[in-house]
């Protein structure tokens, strides 16, 4: 079996920036990530976008071209199109790629899986026609496809840049309908002066805000109560607005409420993870060089906490440099980039006051389904707490939430929210599912050849 | 103020601590159960689910028999099914040589009294498992055998256990275990439990209990390693052994299979982690895959493993006490205890109350492995 100083997961910005950072201290460095090509979820096929969908794009876009030439042109191994699926105590890494399963040790671990959009459970979410901001994006960057009549549900900067891409491909939104509370520009108004230190990112937030009006996108603001109605699919949403019940038709809408920290891999490997009021989400706890509870695992990036792709970036060489620097090599200097870094989150604190996820979300009605794999609804996951289900695991073993192919991500956070309110705590003490290989589903065929391929592999 | 006094503590809330707590509790004892962690939350309630009778260790025949009884009334019992569904056992004979065990098998239980394992040729098989390759030859089946939903199971036990007034201590770690008197102090991170009598449902924490009592056994704490796959086309309606590779196979309703049967993970009893070794269960994958064709299309959404303890000869321990009297032991189920929850809970429900018990237990003294005082 093949062994490496570091193996990075995740080829986004903090995964690329660690292993650059890490092949130039000296260290050996592999990155598996399961895109065709570097750039994660933020760069998608930064490397292949030609300039015009770039203009589109945005600048910040752009710079996701820096990053990958630069970890192109270092010596870390790359292999594209593998999708991890298990990591031992050891930190022996199990992957699937080209058919087959392959088995990979590393000294140090760096997960570098970014984020996942927050479940957003709501009537008629799982109706065909209705997707993720983060999934139209996808579409718009490896594609260039975008929806004719696509309604923007939801809250947070995604929602704006989103909009204001599609606007840039002559396709704009057919409207916003942004869940962001009156009050909560008042709670979000304490932390304004602190955010002006990345005036940069106030800046793009009000220019997108500006191109959306004039681009004459209609946006109903304070919306609550939201329903996606349809048969089949998607025929329109309905929601309150302004004291009114309103109702646009259309066939496609995109959901949103922020995103979270992906966290199947600490959580497989029984990292300590805490609940985040202001993220409102599970992080894993990790020292200021971003290194877990399970020594040698260290996490850089959003999975960390939601910090963005500057900060990704950034953090990810601070990992790298601290790993080069706990073996003893020559690391880069990590005392301007820890200012550069609290200088970009400053932000941060308003970002997450503002956007904070709707309590639509948070506490769907009885009957809307919360564990679309296996169709559990919010008033089942009461029932189950009100016989003494004490918390995630034993509502998962009771009604098979979160038992299906997504492994939880589509749920996970739901349901430990849930449960916390019924219950009357917080998510921090019912905590969040046990996560369980494979990460992602395995054919059976594949595990019964696994460590067939160790001889082939070294003709590689 | 939490009364901290019982006739009976019951320390493991697994299903052998919930069914006998239940039964006790039926029989006018006042019970707590002290848990470590939660209700079900290793073995009871993360095992395969199955509720099976075949191909037992002849010791454990008439007491599975007893415990299958109770099963086919589940519902009545626990007012609550438990996810129980009658279906055929059947252990796959691959070879002529496997057959001819299988055979053995079923003549020495039919000398013993017991008819209900059912040696099946090649064509009856395929009658019962349409899907089975083409190199099978023949099998042994028990037809009124089944499966359940574990968590599920366990949880009813407790539920119906409290409405009779079962106290769950849960998150409550037994710590220490001693006789005071005439009485059983049990020391606890949250205060001191005295019964009258004690009963150690620990599993793979239940050695050291023993110990305390003065009774030195060795329980291997193993993890049994188990997967299921996206649904499927249904193609199984009966639960599958194998005569000489470790398996356990089961269509569920909804289309999922579950796969165990017997390899073991890594288990760590001190931090509750139970850690899957896939170049073992590859060989689980690569016996599915034989038995059954069509599973070479199926893809594993999740594997895990409960953490349980086993015995060296591979069976339980079911007895009283050798050391201390009015103390008793269920533990050490080896792998195989699920099945064996209702009947044994009833045993042992019956032996606390009254002192006695008809039902052959002898096999399972923990005598066999203290040394006769």
């Amino acid at each position: 079996m093949n062994s490496y100083d570091v193996v990075v997961v995740g080829a986004g910005p903090a995964g690329m920036a660690c292993a650059t950072e890490a092949s130039r201290a000296g260290l050996s460095t592999l990155v598996l990530d399961e895109q065709p090509r570097p750039g994660g979820q933020i760069y998608r096929d930064i490397e292949v976008s030609d300039p015009g969908r770039r203009a589109l794009l945005g600048k910040d876009y752009g710079e996701g071209a820096r990053i990958a030439e630069a970890f192109r042109a270092s010596k870390a191994e790359y292999r594209s199109g593998a999708v991890v699926w298990n990591i031992d105590s050891e930190k022996r890494i199990d992957y699937s790629a080209g058919g087959r399963s392959h088995s990979v040790q590393a000294k140090s671990l760096v997960v570098a899986t970014g984020a996942i959009e927050r479940p957003t459970p709501m009537p008629g979410w799982t109706l065909p026609g209705v997707t993720t901001v983060g999934a139209v994006q996808i579409l718009l960057k490896t594609s260039g496809i975008v929806f004719e009549d696509l309604v923007l549900v939801g809250s947070g900067p995604l929602l704006w840049l989103a909009a204001t891409q599609m606007i840039a491909a002559g396709a704009p939104p057919k409207a916003i309908v942004e869940t962001v509370p009156r009050s909560r520009y008042r709670e979000a108004a304490r932390h304004f002066a602190k955010a002006l230190r990345g005036w940069r990112y106030l800046a793009k937030g009000f220019a997108m805000m500006r191109a959306v009006k004039k681009a004459g996108v209609p946006v109903h603001s304070d919306a609550a109560d939201i329903a996606i109605e349809g048969e089949i699919a998607v025929t329109a949403v309905t929601f309150t607005s302004g004291g009114t019940r309103q109702r646009i038709e259309t066939a496609h809408v995109a959901l949103h409420q922020g995103v979270v920290p992906n966290q199947q891999i600490t959580r497989l490997m029984n990292c300590k993870h805490r609940f985040d009021d202001s993220q409102r989400a599970f992080l894993p706890v990790v020292d200021e060089s971003f290194e877990t509870s399970i020594p040698g695992v260290y996490v850089a990036g959003d999975g960390a906490g939601i910090g963005g792709a500057k900060s990704a970036e950034m953090r990810g060489r601070l990992v790298a440099m601290r790993i080069a620097e706990k073996v003893g090599n020559r690391a880069g200097e990590a005392a301007k980039l820890r200012t550069e870094l609290a200088k970009d989150a400053a932000v941060r604190p308003l970002l997450e006051a503002l956007y904070a996820p709707a309590a639509d979300v948070l506490a769907p009605a009885d009957a809307t389904m919360v564990c679309r794999c296996e169709e559990i609804t919010a008033g089942q996951i009461r029932e189950a707490v009100a016989l003494g289900a004490p918390g995630p695991n034993q509502v998962k073993s009771f009604l098979r939430a979160g038992m299906g192919p997504c492994q939880g991500r589509m749920c996970g956070l739901a349901v430990s929210e849930i449960i916390a309110a019924a219950k009357g705590e917080t998510p921090s003490t019912v905590d969040y599912y046990r996560i369980r290989p494979p990460l992602k589903p395995l054919l059976l065929s594949e595990l019964a050849g696994l460590g067939a391929e160790e001889p082939r592999e070294a003709a590689e | 103020m939490t009364n901290r006094t019982a006739d009976l503590l019951v320390i493991g809330g697994g299903i052998h601590g919930c069914s006998a707590a239940l039964q006790a509790a039926m029989r006018g004892l006042d019970v707590v159960v002290i848990e470590k962690d939660t209700v079900a939350r290793h073995a009871s309630g993360v095992n395969a689910g199955g509720v099976r009778r075949l191909g037992r260790d002849y010791a454990e025949v008439p007491i599975s028999q007893r415990s299958m009884e109770i099963w086919h009334r589940i519902g009545e019992l626990l007012d609550d099914d438990c996810g129980f569904q009658r279906a055929p056992q059947i252990k796959v004979a691959e070879t002529d040589a496997d057959l001819q065990d299988l055979k053995d098998r079923a003549a020495h239980l039919r000398a013993m009294g017991f008819e209900h394992e059912v040696v099946l040729d090649r064509n009856e098989l395929r009658t019962h498992l349409p899907a089975v390759s083409e190199h099978c030859v023949g099998g042994l089946a028990s037809f009124d055998d089944g499966f359940a939903l574990p968590y599920q199971t366990t949880f009813a036990f407790q539920r119906k256990a409290r409405s009779l007034g079962v106290r769950f201590e849960e998150n409550c770690r037994a710590q220490r275990v001693e006789r005071v008197g005439s009485d059983f102090k049990v020391t606890t991170e949250r205060g001191v439990f005295t019964g009258r009598k004690l009963l150690n449902c620990g599993g793979a924490w239940a050695g050291e209990i023993a110990r305390q009592l003065g009774e030195g056994v060795s329980v291997e704490p193993t993890a049994p390693m188990m997967l299921v796959t996206s649904r499927m086309p249904r193609f199984c309606t009966a639960v599958v052994g194998n005569q000489s590779r470790p398996l356990s196979f089961k269509q569920m309703a909804n289309g999922t299979v579950v796969i165990g049967g017997g390899r073991r993970g890594r288990a760590l009893p001190e931090t509750n982690v139970s850690e899957l070794i896939f170049s073992e269960l590859r060989q689980t994958a690569e016996t599915a895959m034989a038995i059954f064709p069509i599973m070479r299309q199926a893809s594993i959404v999740r594997s895990w493993a409960g953490i349980e303890g086993r015995m060296p000869d591979g069976i339980p321990v079911i007895s009283a006490s050798s050391t201390e009297e009015g103390a008793y032991h269920a533990f050490g189920f080896s792998s195989h205890g699920f099945q064996l929850g209702p009947g044994v809970g009833e045993i042992m429900g019956e032996l606390i109350a009254t002192g006695a018990t008809n039902a052959p237990i002898a096999p399972f003294s923990i005598t066999r492995f203290t040394p006769e005082p």
